[in-house]
C-alpha cells in the first residue's frame, strides 16, 4: 500500500479513497495532500469532509496508563494482565476500524473467555434479532442505483446521516432501468417528525410517535386485503386509513421497491418487534413484486463488525464466550445491559464512546472498573481508561477492508502516515501477550 | 407545572462534523445542547431562543438551552436534540431483552 511520506513536500492526490465514516463507505473520493495533512477531499460530503480535514494526527502520547504517558509495550502488557485477571470481562465497540482488527479482537474475546459486543447492539441490533426470526430480502445498493422506482426511507434521515445516499445510491442516480434518474423514482419518507431528508420526498407521512410498529402491521393487513376500521387506524397510527391503503397500493404496483430503515425503528418502543413487522411486510410484498429492504447502517464497519463477528461465533453482537464456546442473547451479554447491571469487571473497548452515549448507570458502572480504551481522538470513553492508546485512523492512515451497509466489502487507501500504531498492531501485541499469560497459567 | 413531552435524540448534520472536529470542540458540545421545540409550544410556555429549561425523564434531569425549531419541521409535543451526553443521561437502562436502551420516544417534562 502506497502510503505517502509524511513530510513529503510534493502534493499528492490518492484517488478512489475509501471515506469510512459512515455506512455509505464512499469509494470515489479524491484526497488531495499536503505535507502531513489532507486539505481537499473531492466528492466528499459535509460529514466525509470533515472526516477526512480533521484527522490530522492527535497530538498525544501513544499510550497512556492512569492518564500518564507510557510505552506502548508497557501499555499492551498492562492492558493483557487486565484482561486476562478479570473473571468476567467485556470487549466492545469494534464499529470504526477494519475488519482485520475485528477479527483479532474476536480472537483476544476468545482467548479471556469475554462477553463480545459491538455497537450494533446501541444501533440495528434488534434488525440482527429481527432478521434471525423472519429473514430478510435484500439486495445491494447497485441493485438499488440500477432497478429501485419506489425508495421509502422509514425512520431514517439520509440527509443528515448518510449525505450521499441520495445522489450516489438512491435517489439521483441514473441507473439501468431507470435512465431518467430521479425522475424514474418516487420517493417517501416517513417519520415522527419532518425530517431535511423530507424535503427530498415526494410525500412525507408522519407516524404517531412510538407507533411505528402499529403502522407497519397495519400495511401488512392491508397488503393481504384485509379490511380495517377507519377510526382504528386513524387512533393508532396518526394517519386517516386512506393514506396507507394509497402507499400499500403504490408498494404493490412498484417494479422494484426498497425501504431503507432507521434508528426511529430500532431505538423506540417495539424495537426488534418494529424491525421484524417491516421485514415481514417487505417479505409479504414479494408475493405480488419485487421488494427489498435495507437497514441505513450508521458507523463506518459496523457491518464488518457484525460480520466478522458472526464468521467467528455464529453470532452478530451479544456473544458471550466463557464456556469456551459462544452463546448469544441480546439484553444479557450485550454491553449496555453488562454494564448497568454491574457485572463486567473489566473492558476493553476499541473505537467507540459507551462514555459519551450509553445509560448513566452503564457509565457509571464502566467509570468503576478497569478498561482498555483503543480510539484515535480523546472521548470521554479515553480520558477514564485505564490504558489509553491513541491509535491511527483506519482508512486515512491504516489500509484494511471495511463493509458497506449491503455487506459489500471495500478496500481502504490510506493518505497518511500516523506517529500512532494501529489498532491491529496494539491488538495483536495484545493477544499475544494474553495468549503467553494463558500458557503460563 | 412541568409540561409532558416525547424526546426525540437523533443525528445531525452538525454532530456528527462535531464527532470529527472532535468531542470536547465547540461545535459538537453546541449541537448535543441545543433542545428543538415546535415554534406553539415555545409560545404556549412563554419560552424565547436560548432559553434555559430543565429537561426531566424518569432516568435523570439536564439543563440547557431550547431554540424553535422551523415551522413545520416539530410537530407540537414532540422534542428533538442531536445524540450525546445530555440525550444519553436521560435515557433508562432498561433494554427490554434487546440490547438497545429506549433512546428515543422518551418521556419527558419541561
Amino acid at each position: 500500500m502506497n502510503v505517502p511520506e509524511s513530510d513529503s513536500p510534493t502534493p499528492t492526490i490518492i484517488r478512489d479513497a475509501t471515506c469510512t465514516f459512515c455506512g455509505c463507505v464512499c469509494d470515489d473520493i479524491d484526497i488531495h495532500v499536503e505535507g502531513n495533512r489532507i486539505v481537499k477531499a473531492k466528492r466528499a460530503c459535509a460529514l466525509g469532509t470533515a472526516w477526512f480535514l480533521n484527522h490530522a494526527a492527535d497530538d498525544r502520547p501513544s499510550c497512556l496508563i492512569d492518564q500518564k504517558p507510557a510505552s506502548v509495550e508497557d501499555g499492551i502488557r498492562r492492558a493483557a494482565e487486565l484482561l486476562t485477571d478479570a473473571r468476567y470481562p467485556l470487549i466492545y465497540g469494534l464499529s470504526d476500524t477494519t475488519s482485520e482488527s475485528q477479527r483479532v479482537a474476536v480472537a483476544i474475546a476468545d482467548w479471556i473467555g469475554s462477553n463480545l459486543d459491538s455497537t450494533s447492539s446501541v444501533c440495528h441490533g434488534p434488525s440482527g434479532m429481527a432478521l434471525q426470526g423472519v429473514g430478510e430480502v435484500t439486495c445491494s445498493l447497485g441493485e438499488v442505483r440500477n432497478r429501485g422506482d419506489l425508495i421509502i426511507f422509514w425512520g431514517a434521515n439520509p440527509a443528515e446521516s448518510h449525505p450521499r445516499h441520495f445522489t450516489r445510491y438512491s435517489l439521483m442516480p441514473k441507473g439501468m432501468f431507470l435512465p431518467n434518474g430521479r425522475k424514474d423514482r418516487t420517493c417517501i419518507v416517513l417519520d415522527v417528525r419532518k425530517t431535511k431528508s423530507a424535503k427530498a420526498a415526494d410525500q412525507f407521512i408522519a407516524v404517531k410517535p412510538r407507533c411505528d410498529f402499529e403502522a407497519l402491521w397495519t400495511l401488512r393487513a392491508l397488503v393481504a386485503g384485509i379490511q380495517l376500521d377507519p377510526e382504528d387506524v386513524l387512533q393508532q397510527t396518526g394517519q386517516p386509513l386512506k393514506i396507507w391503503q394509497d402507499l400499500a397500493a403504490q408498494m404493490k404496483q412498484a417494479k422494484f421497491g426498497v425501504i431503507f430503515f432507521g434508528m426511529g425503528l430500532t431505538m423506540t418502543r417495539g424495537k426488534h418487534a418494529n424491525t421484524e413487522a417491516l421485514l415481514a411486510l417487505t417479505r409479504d410484498l414479494n408475493q405480488f413484486t419485487r421488494f427489498a429492504c435495507k437497514p441505513n447502517r450508521g458507523h463506518g464497519n459496523v457491518t464488518g463488525a457484525d460480520n466478522v463477528v458472526t464468521w467467528r461465533t455464529g453470532y452478530p453482537f451479544g456473544v458471550n464466550l466463557c464456556r469456551g464456546y459462544p452463546r448469544f442473547n441480546p439484553g444479557e451479554y450485550t454491553a449496555s445491559d453488562l454494564l448497568a447491571r454491574r457485572e463486567a469487571d473489566a473492558a476493553m473497548i476499541l473505537a467507540s464512546d459507551p462514555m459519551a452515549n450509553f445509560s448513566e448507570s452503564a457509565r457509571e458502572h464502566l467509570r468503576s472498573i478497569p478498561y482498555v480504551a483503543l480510539d484515535p481522538k480523546e472521548t470521554p470513553t479515553t480520558r477514564g481508561a485505564a490504558v489509553a492508546f491513541t491509535v491511527a485512523t483506519y482508512g486515512i492512515n491504516v489500509p484494511g477492508t471495511v463493509y458497506r451497509m449491503d455487506d459489500i466489502p471495500i478496500p481502504l487507501r490510506p493518505a497518511l502516515t500516523s506517529p500512532h500504531p494501529s489498532d491491529f498492531d496494539i491488538l495483536s501485541g495484545i493477544e499475544q501477550h494474553v495468549r503467553q499469560i494463558i500458557a503460563n497459567q | 407545572m412541568p409540561e409532558l413531552f416525547i424526546l426525540i435524540p437523533g443525528r445531525t448534520l452538525r454532530q456528527g462534523r462535531g464527532i470529527s472536529e472532535g468531542k470536547f470542540g465547540q461545535m459538537y458540545q453546541d449541537e448535543i445542547h441545543a433542545l428543538c421545540m415546535a415554534p406553539e409550544d415555545m409560545q404556549r410556555l412563554g419560552l424565547a431562543n436560548n432559553d434555559r429549561v430543565r429537561i426531566i425523564s424518569p432516568s435523570g434531569q439536564v439543563e440547557t438551552t431550547v431554540a424553535a425549531a422551523k415551522p413545520g419541521e416539530l410537530p407540537s409535543g414532540l422534542l428533538f436534540i442531536a445524540y450525546g451526553d445530555l440525550s444519553s443521561q436521560l435515557m433508562g437502562q432498561d433494554t427490554h431483552g434487546s440490547g438497545m436502551p429506549t433512546s428515543k420516544g422518551i418521556d419527558v417534562r419541561i
